[in-house]
């Protein structure tokens, strides 16, 4: 029921963080359009595989847009073509027979080529290590409906919540800065009651660790926001940099 | 081998309160001195490293992703049911553990599945101080829905995302840990064995998987949270690393394997398209709540879905199963999407697959109240069909999904082995044949959180002279890692022309086809020997191109595959032995006149927990009776 398409890969090849790198030109025939992106490569794969040749390492693991493992630049463009969605939903069908397709690793200072498409992004980790959780032990919470909360406010809160790591706001932004992904968690908790108490001192000591991490700064350009799978907004940053200029003037966490 | 359950004596509803309270303790100093290895870092794993971190012991957390956030619960969508009873409709901790037992099918034991719905409530409220935005009424309340099978409304939910959700607050809490230093944290790594001295496990050898290398790494006690086995069908809802290895690495060593016949099949998924097919999409179940299942009443008919008029639509859930309808538990959603498939009704272009209609809950309730509970859902549901269920009803079968069985454990939560602790799906102790929906999530987080931080103390205690007195250079280290080596070496070595993928998807079938729902004597047996044969296959003409030195996928899924082939057999065995209808399967000689599944209490009320006796040899089996002092053993009926 399904039809098929020829495809070119332009893949990029890499042994590790030290090796230069270089596309590889493949050729695909026959590639059912139902299939996913991610499929396409498995059969890819089974191929090179069958023919002893090392297969292209690519990171992914749900397979359902949820867990942010995969993603990588698919024509110059995170998670590829469509809006809202990770590489492995994106299906064949939205690509042409005789396409050429570039196929790339997220591309940041901040994030190593590991192998092929697969980066190191730890250093997301790192800026959650940082503040992005609320310090409350297991065991002394009070009952969860003692706190009620505005739907709304809750909604708002779900929405940046949403992010799911996976570094596309990184690979496409210019300055290769990480600041979506810090905003949509420091907005999380900021908007919730029970993360006001840590509100200013998470600001702060995320903002700092993300720019330790090598991650550039936001100078509004937006792209970000337009490959994120999750629809994660930038005024997500706007509320981030309101908590950090708050932090900055009314505390002695500096 | 005598299987000691460890259930403190006294009134069930006290036995926990009983137990936390006579525990040994290991005091606030002391606990510093102990290193705890916590393998995974799903709901199970990052909950326990976190409060175990907390708690002022030594943490390291492995895990196979690139971080912990990313482990295999971060997919979960429907809920997590909690008896907090807020929408006042009737329930209690005491109906929560009488679903779970009755929904396992009297096949767990009561005092674990007690235990559960008695700490199921805090898990909230440690959600809500995480910050978890759980959906909430206009008074800013908490929302309930009811869930599969639940005539109260108990699940707690975060639009689609819970298990991201609660993932995400677990990671926010071991990652505050990390940062204290508290918990170390070790991602792509993937556990190859288990390290045992004295009979006790004192560590794990992990394979980084970026460089291939192998890492020794010591402990006083060892936490399996690696999550269930459901890859084994190869088809299934599971993410792409989900593996059963760990688990087998143990059952190795002398590990009980318990119930490994009990796995769910899901009810709601997105059906199979095509042999490039790499898994299964899950359609959370709660769609079950607004949608109606049907079939066309006349076999083959291949008309349109909005072409068949109402009187030719087979609403067969709600016909057979009047007061449940569409709300039916799992098994019996999916054993009767099965049969009416198989008879011929099915529709889709295999012939596999039933609708799942909104029309009348869009007429009802509007389209944007369907959109906000459902939107992300049926936006997933469009990509990947190209259909959409606004218009047209979803198509749905069922697919390989959870798995009730694992390692056996006590109510400790410990295995036979001393030291070695198996928390979340990992292990085999709640569920019984059958698990409700949304409650997989909640025992994850029952374990990491509330239970093992208790039970795991008196272990402790019981060896604190030896704390820390193991280290990496202990020759069980080395010797371990030769074995790992050798291992894979000849894997490698064996230099034929299949791929891991390709035998997997045999196997897949195989155990789809004939160790799935419904099962028989001559199936199974069949099964067992073409699983040897896979197996033999596998030895003999495996391709594993590339090195081991390096970031290799292939390494990887053919190692993950051997262990499955192991298992597989265990599997089929377990149902062979089990020769009574529960929970999720319909063993076929075993029902009653109207074809529903019939149990056997007086020959099949006990755990089988299966002993490694070596390679293609079968495994021994033990018994664990199952003993019911507090509910009476009913046959379930939906009718
Ligand atoms: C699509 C889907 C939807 C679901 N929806 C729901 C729902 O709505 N409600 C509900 O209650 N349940 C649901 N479930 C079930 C539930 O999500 C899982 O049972 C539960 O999350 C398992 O948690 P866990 O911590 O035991 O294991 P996992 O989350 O599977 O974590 C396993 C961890 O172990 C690590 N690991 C595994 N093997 C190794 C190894 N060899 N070495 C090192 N690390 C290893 C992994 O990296 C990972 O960190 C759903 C499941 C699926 C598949
Ligand atoms: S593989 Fe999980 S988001 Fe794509």
């Amino acid at each position: 029921m399904s039809d098929t398409i020829n495809i070119t890969l332009k893949v990029w090849r890499q042994k590790g963080a030290d090796d230069k790198g270089h596309f590889e030109t493949i050729p695909v025939k026959d590639v059912e359009t139902h299939m996913s992106f991610l499929e396409m490569l498995d059969t890819v794969n089974e191929q090179l595989a069958l023919e002893g040749k090392d297969i292209i390492a690519f990171d992914n693991d749900c397979r359902e847009g949820i867990c942010g493992m995969c993603g990588c630049l698919v024509n110059g463009i995170a998670h590829g073509p469509l809006k809202a969605m990770t590489l492995c939903q994106l299906h064949m069908r939205k690509f042409s027979d005789g396409d050429t397709i570039a196929v790339e690793p997220w591309r940041a200072k901040a994030f190593k080529v590991v192998k092929d498409l697969v980066v190191d992004r730890s250093p997301l980790d790192k800026i959650i290590q940082a503040g992005g959780y609320i310090s409350a032990n297991t065991g002394g919470a009070p009952d969860a409906n003692s706190l009620p909360i505005p739907m709304e406010v809750a909604e708002k809160a779900m929405d940046a919540a949403a992010c799911i790591g996976c570094g596309a706001c990184v690979a496409a932004c210019p300055n290769a800065s990480a600041m979506l992904f810090t905003s949509a968690k420091v907005s999380q908790l900021a908007l919730l009651p029970q993360g006001r108490p840590e509100a200013a001192k998470r600001a702060i000591n995320m903002i700092r660790t993300h720019d330790a991490c090598g991650f550039g700064n936001c100078t509004n350009e937006r792209e970000c926001e337009a490959v994120c799978p999750k629809e994660i907004k930038i005024t997500n940053i706007a509320r981030l940099n309101r908590e950090f200029i708050k932090a900055s003037i009314g505390s002695d966490v500096m | 081998m005598q299987l000691e359950s460890k259930v403190p004596s006294g009134p069930l509803t006290e036995k926990w309160s009983k137990y936390r309270g006579e525990q040994k303790l290991v005091n606030p100093a002391n606990k510093r001195k102990f290193t705890l290895i916590c393998v995974g870092s799903g709901l199970a794993g990052a909950a326990a490293s976190a409060s175990l971190g907390e708690l002022g012991y030594n943490v390291k957390c492995f895990c196979i992703q690139d971080s912990p956030r990313r482990a295999h619960s971060i997919a979960a969508q429907g809920g997590i049911n909690a008896a907090k009873n807020y929408p006042n409709d009737g329930d209690s901790i005491w109906r929560l553990f009488y679903d779970t037992i009755k929904g396992g099918d009297f096949r767990s034991r009561e005092a674990d599945s007690y235990r559960l719905a008695e700490v199921s409530a805090a898990i909230i409220d440690q959600g809500v101080a995480q910050g978890i935005p759980f959906a909430r009424d206009y008074g800013g309340l908490l929302a309930n829905r009811s869930f599969g099978g639940a005539q109260v409304s108990r699940t707690f939910y975060a639009r689609g995302q819970t298990g991201q959700q609660l993932l995400l607050g677990a990671y926010s809490s071991l990652s505050r840990q990390i940062a204290t230093g508290k918990v170390q944290m070790y991602n792509r790594r993937e556990m190859m064995e288990l390290v045992m001295v004295n009979g006790k496990a004192k560590g794990i050898i992990v394979r980084n998987l970026i460089t291939g290398e192998y890492e020794s790494h010591a402990g006083d006690a060892v936490l399996l949270c690696t999550g269930g086995y459901g890859n084994v069908f190869y088809l299934s809802t599971n993410a792409e690393s989900c593996n059963c290895g760990a688990a087998v690495k143990a059952w190795r060593k002398g590990a009980l394997f318990a119930n490994p016949c009990f796995t769910q099949i899901h009810p709601t998924c997105i059906p199979n398209s095509g042999d490039y097919q790499s898994k299964l999409t899950l359609m959370s179940e709660s769609l079950r709540n607004d949608g109606r299942v049907w079939v066309p009443r006349k076999k083959g008919d291949k008309r349109a879905p909005n072409e068949i008029p109402e009187s030719e639509r087979w609403y067969y859930l709600e016909e057979k199963y009047p007061s449940f309808g569409n709300l039916v538990p799992r098994d019996v959603a999916s054993r009767n999407a099965k049969q009416v498939c198989d008879a011929g009704h099915g529709v889709g272009p295999t012939g596999y697959a039933v609708y799942l209609d909104f029309a009348d809950a869009i007429k009802r309730d509007g389209r944007d109240v369907v959109e906000r509970k459902y939107g992300n859902l049926f936006d997933m549901y469009l990509n990947i069909v190209d259909d959409n269920p606004y218009e047209t009803p979803m198509m749905m079968y069922p697919a390989s999904h959870y798995t009730m069985g694992g390692l056996w454990v006590d109510y400790e939560l410990q295995s036979n082995i001393p030291g070695l602790f198996v928390l979340g799906e990992a292990n085999f102790s709640v569920h019984g044949a059958n698990r409700l929906g949304a409650s997989a999530l909640m025992q994850g987080l029952a374990d990491g959180y509330f239970v093992i931080p208790y039970t795991v103390a008196p272990y402790l205690a019981s060896i604190y002279g030896e704390a820390g007195q193991v280290k990496e250079d202990n020759p069980a280290f080395k010797e371990a890692t030769q074995q790992v080596d050798d291992g894979f070496k000849k894997l490698m070595s064996i230099n034929g022309n299949r791929t891991p993928d390709s035998i997997h998807r045999e196997l897949g079938k195989v155990m789809v086809d004939k160790v799935g729902m419904a099962r028989n004597e001559a199936g199974l047996k069949e099964a067992i020997d073409k699983i040897r044969a896979l197996r033999d296959e596998f030895w003999k003409n495996l391709k594993v191109p590339g090195i081991l030195d390096d970031f290799n996928k292939n390494v990887e899924k053919a190692h993950r595959l051997a262990d499955y082939l192991e298992l597989a057999e265990c599997m089929a065995l377990d149902a062979l032995t089990r020769q009574e209808s529960c929970g999720c399967h319909l063993r076929e000689e075993s029902q009653s006149p109207e074809g529903e599944a019939l149990r056997k209490d007086d020959q099949f009320a006990h755990v089988s927990a299966w002993e490694y006796t070596g390679f293609n040899k079968e495994p021994k089996l033990h018994k664990e009776p199952l003993v019911f002092e507090n509910v009476e053993l009913t046959q379930r009926s939906y009718k």
